[in-house]
This record gives C-alpha cells, structure tokens and sequence, in this order.
C-alpha cells in the first residue's frame, strides 16, 4: 500500500484516521508522508491516530470557499475552523466543531478536542475534511 | 561560521514603472503590463532602447484561474517587444514578483545578462468574490490546509489569534496599521484606495446621504474600524479592513549589470543583499507567530548585505493582513517580538517615525495585484531611495528593504537596496 494523500483520503472515507510512521526514528507524520524528512529513511509504515489533541489557534469564518457557501454558510452563519496538536505530536488543520462560531471570544485556546469525519456530496464533487469537536 | 554569500557581480535597478493599481473591467494583464512598461520607459533617466533588454522574468500567481490563460510570460514578453527573448514565468503565489527579481538578479549576477526586465501582472477582478477565494485557497496546501474550509484570511486569522493569545495583541493593534497605511496610500495617486480610512468614512456617508438612507455617524477612524457595518468581519479576528482588496495591475523592473547602470541613469539603485526561504504549510509550523521563511531570507541578505536591522531606512513589507505586517517588523528585527504592537502604539512606523514602513500604503491600500505586488514595492524603494516619492517621501533614505511573503509564509524573499551617488 502506498504511502499517499490518496491512501490518507480512502482511510478518512473508512472513518478512520491514520499518519505515517519512520520505522528508523520513530517521527510521526501527519500530513502521511511517504519518506521521513528528517533521516531520510523509506522505511515507513501506516499508524492510526487517536485523533485527540488541543487546539492550538482558530479562526470564525464569515466569507467562506464555495462548498462552505453550499453549506449554508454566510455572514449570518460563520464556521470555525483552527489549528489542532495531537496527542502524538503532529499538527493538523480541520473544522472546530461544538463551538458557537458566533461568539468566538468564548472559544478558548487550549481546548480537548477529538476527531470527527466530515463529508459533503457523492460521486466527482465527493469531498472528505477533518473536523475536531470540542470536548466538554 | 559559514561564509556570507556574495554575488558574482554587481546588479543596479535604473528604471522602474506601474500601472494604476485597481479595479479595471476592460483591462486583461497584458494591457496592464504594457502600461507599467510605458512607465518605466519615462523612468529611465538617461533613456534606454527596449531592444537591449536580453531576458524577462515575470511574475504571476494564476492567470490560469483568473483570466484562463497559462504560459503568461512569453505573451507579456511580445506585448512590450521582446520577442524572441527568453521570457520565464515565476509563481510563487504572492512571492511571485520578489522572487522574479530574485531570478533576474542571480541571471545578471552570474555573467549570462547585461540587461533583463522584470515584471509581475495579476487581473483578479473578473471572477465573483466567491470564486476569487477558491482561487486564493489554491495558494495554500489544498490537501491538507485549506480543505477543510480555511481560506486565505483564516488563515492569517489563526496566525492573529495566535499572536493575541501568545503576546497580548488586540484588534486595536491590526486597525492601527490599516489606518497608518491607507493614510500613506492616501498621498500614492497610483494606489487603488488613494483615501484614508477618514475618507472613505466621508464617502459612505455621502453615498448614504444621496440614495436617501440613514446616514451612518462614526466619531472617528478607530470608530469605524470597530463597527461591525463599516467594517464587517471577514474571518475573525480580521475584519474587512484587515484584508488586502481585490486588485487588477503590473510593475516592472529594468535591472542591469552594476558597471553599465551609470550609461542609463545618475542615480542607480543597487541591489546589496537577496535572500529567499521556504517552510511548510501553516498547521504543521512550531511557531505560529512569525514566519520562518522570512526569518531566513532576511538573515541571507542582512548578511549579504553586511548591515543589519536598525540600518534599514525605509521599507516596504507584505501587509496582506494587517497581522502580516506586524510580524514582518518583528521578523526583520526591526523590533523584538511580540514588540510589534506597541511599535505601532508609538507610531514608529509612521511616516514621520524612526522605522518608516509601507509609505507607499502597502498591500492594504494600494492593492495587492498578487504575482505585481512584490514587484511594486521595488517601485517604491526606488523613487523613496531617489526622493522621487512626492509627497509620500521620507527625507533622505538611502538604504530600503522589501520584504515578499508567498501564501502564509510558505516561501519568503527579502531584498536590501542602497543608493550610491
């Protein structure tokens, strides 16, 4: 099995959450990557995360990409978005979820968060993005 | 220690132009670019016979996705009568055209051009809002940042809440530099918002006041700044006036060998440091308050350039948000960081203060035509190092830098200037 984003993306559809993992040093990649850029070893192998971390920073966004726009999201009904540190030490951007996007004073850096599989649309416009739900 | 790297020759820039930066309907990048070009011609004191040019470097982040057209370089390139010279297009999303200089610094430097143009042209006005921001979101890593719904202000946004949690810095901190610069942008009869914030509060009001509707009233600039109708939130903590507009224009760049810049003008404009760096995408950085890219470009051309941050007379940085400009003051060393929002507290970086930064208005206000805009601020260090710059001019300024970001600091480009008479 290869070590691509395509491979990551057919994980994400089977709802679970995998990174690659250096059988020479043991760094854990999260974008998947198919060499370890830090000793150079091919040596890699599929490791599942337990999608649980802190977010990091955030941000509540009024004016979105398109397919966000197909969501229903607009000035009136923003979205959140942020930066996650797993528990295993990668760093990741997904949708925040569990929040209100429109009192973004009141979502704290800092927060458990744990992973949730988002979706939108079949067949060519089929799209897969990570989101991380606020815990507690 | 390793050894400052030098270049294999010096390189001089003696003439510069730009087309009106804004929102032009009939205009497609090459008739931007033949305006810039138009420009330039007028610039070069001495003159010059566009036939010597040897080679053209262009910068463009996407005319592909803009205007459907690739291959941008060798049609601007024919359009200002370079045929058939070497035209090559360099994107790297909004370091494009710093980095386009960089290439044609490295090709005089290295001995194979006497003379090359550089240039950079963007129209990003054709599409809808909605589509220029799928656009914008293709700058970013798309499969793992901006896929899950963060665009190019988000982005920055994260970097600005990260900054506020991390020093302390408030919304009033990015407001203040919006309002610095579209004061400078005010005094630039080439920027695309040639009005301070003052101004355009005027124009709405007036707008109001003729189509019969309530009048908004606003006590001040910082006023405005914080009502959510004058200035709405875009991806928050950024609101509108935090971002960069939607522009359509070009600059170039005559750039020569140092020993024949004297045969084109009196006054050269040297090149005396370049430096570039690259980092990952956003989520994945251990620092999320300043940008490693240009930390490492600007430690190259300091070192190049054998003077350091306090010698820096006058720059020009990449203020796509008003977040990007204080951690490029904090990442140039112009301040410690974490320091850059009582820099602006003080008015530091005003036109009058000791460190004057984006007297042209920057991004912010004179529009941010992306793969032109590293190539407009060259623009400006030039006609501010030969007090050129009108009533926007700083007095006496011999040393400049500019300082180009690519996405959100995916790569960086810093260069150091020095009039010599």
């Amino acid at each position: 099995m290869g070590f691509s984003s395509a491979e990551f993306y057919n994980y994400l559809e089977g709802k679970k959450f995998m990174g690659t993992r250096c059988k020479a040093c043991g760094k854990v990649y999260l974008p998947p990557r198919p060499i370890c850029i830090e000793c150079f070893s091919e040596r890699m192998e599929w490791v599942e995360l337990s999608g649980k971390g802190r977010l990091l920073t955030f941000t509540c966004i009024s004016v979105g990409p398109s397919f966000m726009v197909e969501l229903g999201h607009d000035r009136k009904n923003p979205y959140c978005c942020g930066i996650v540190k797993l528990a295993e030490g990668p760093q990741v951007s997904g949708q925040i979820l569990g929040v209100n996007p429109k009192e973004p004073e009141k979502i704290k850096v800092g927060s458990l968060v744990k992973v949730e599989f988002l979706k939108k649309d079949e067949g060519e416009k089929k799209r897969y993005w990570l989101g991380f739900k606020v815990e507690g | 220690m390793p050894k400052a790297k030098k270049l294999g020759r010096e390189v001089a820039i003696v003439g510069v132009g730009m087309s009106k930066f804004g929102v032009f309907p009939d205009k497609t990048t090459r008739d931007l670019f033949v305006e810039a070009f138009q420009d330039l011609k007028q610039s070069v004191d001495k003159g010059f016979d566009p036939k010597e040019i040897e080679a053209c470097y262009i910068g463009n982040f996407t005319s592909d996705l803009f205007e459907g057209q690739c291959h941008t370089a060798p049609i601007m390139a024919d359009w200002v009568g370079q045929i058939p010279k070497p035209a090559t297009r360099i994107e790297n999303a909004c370091a494009s055209g710093g980095i386009a200089l960089r290439q044609g610094l490295i090709a005089i430097a290295s001995g194979l051009f006497d003379i090359v143009l550089v240039g950079g042209t963007e129209k990003m006005s054709n599409l809808p809002t909605e589509k220029v921001t799928d656009a914008l979101a293709a700058a970013g890593d798309v499969l793992y940042e901006t896929n899950c719904g963060l665009t190019f202000p988000g982005l920055y946004a994260t970097m600005a809440k990260a900054h506020m949690e991390r020093y302390g810095t408030k919304a009033e901190h990015l407001m203040k530099v919006g309002i610095k610069n579209h004061r400078n942008g005010a005094l630039n009869p080439k920027a695309q918002f040639n009005m301070s914030i003052a101004d355009i509060m005027r124009s709405k009001q007036e707008k109001a006041r003729k189509e019969g509707k309530p009048v908004p009233q606003w006590e001040d600039e910082m006023s405005f700044m914080k009502d959510d109708l004058g200035n709405p939130v875009i991806a928050w903590p950024l609101r509108l006036f935090d971002c960069s507009p939607i522009t359509d224009g070009a600059a170039c760049i005559l750039l020569v060998a140092g020993e024949i810049a004297r045969n084109f003008t009196y006054h050269p404009v040297y090149i005396i440091g370049t430096g570039q760096g690259s980092d990952h995408s956003l989520p994945e950085r251990e620092e999320l308050t300043s940008l490693r890219a240009i930390k490492e470009a600007a430690k190259q051309a300091y070192e190049m350039a054998g003077v350091g941050p306090k010698d820096i007379e006058v720059a020009e940085v990449h203020d796509c948000f008003t977040i990007a400009e204080i951690m490029a003051i904090e990442d140039l060393g112009f301040f410690p960081a974490g320091e850059g929002p009582k820099a602006i507290d003080e008015g530091l970086t005003g036109r009058e203060g000791p460190k004057p930064v984006n007297p042209s208005g920057g991004l912010k206000a004179k529009g941010h035509p992306i793969g032109a805009s590293g190539v407009g601020q060259v623009v400006e260090i030039f006609h501010q190092l030969r007090g050129e710059a009108g009533l926007r001019q700083i007095p006496g300024v011999r040393i400049g830098l500019t300082h180009n970001v690519g996405t959100t600091g995916g790569s960086g480009v810093v260069h150091i200037y020095e009039r010599r008479d």
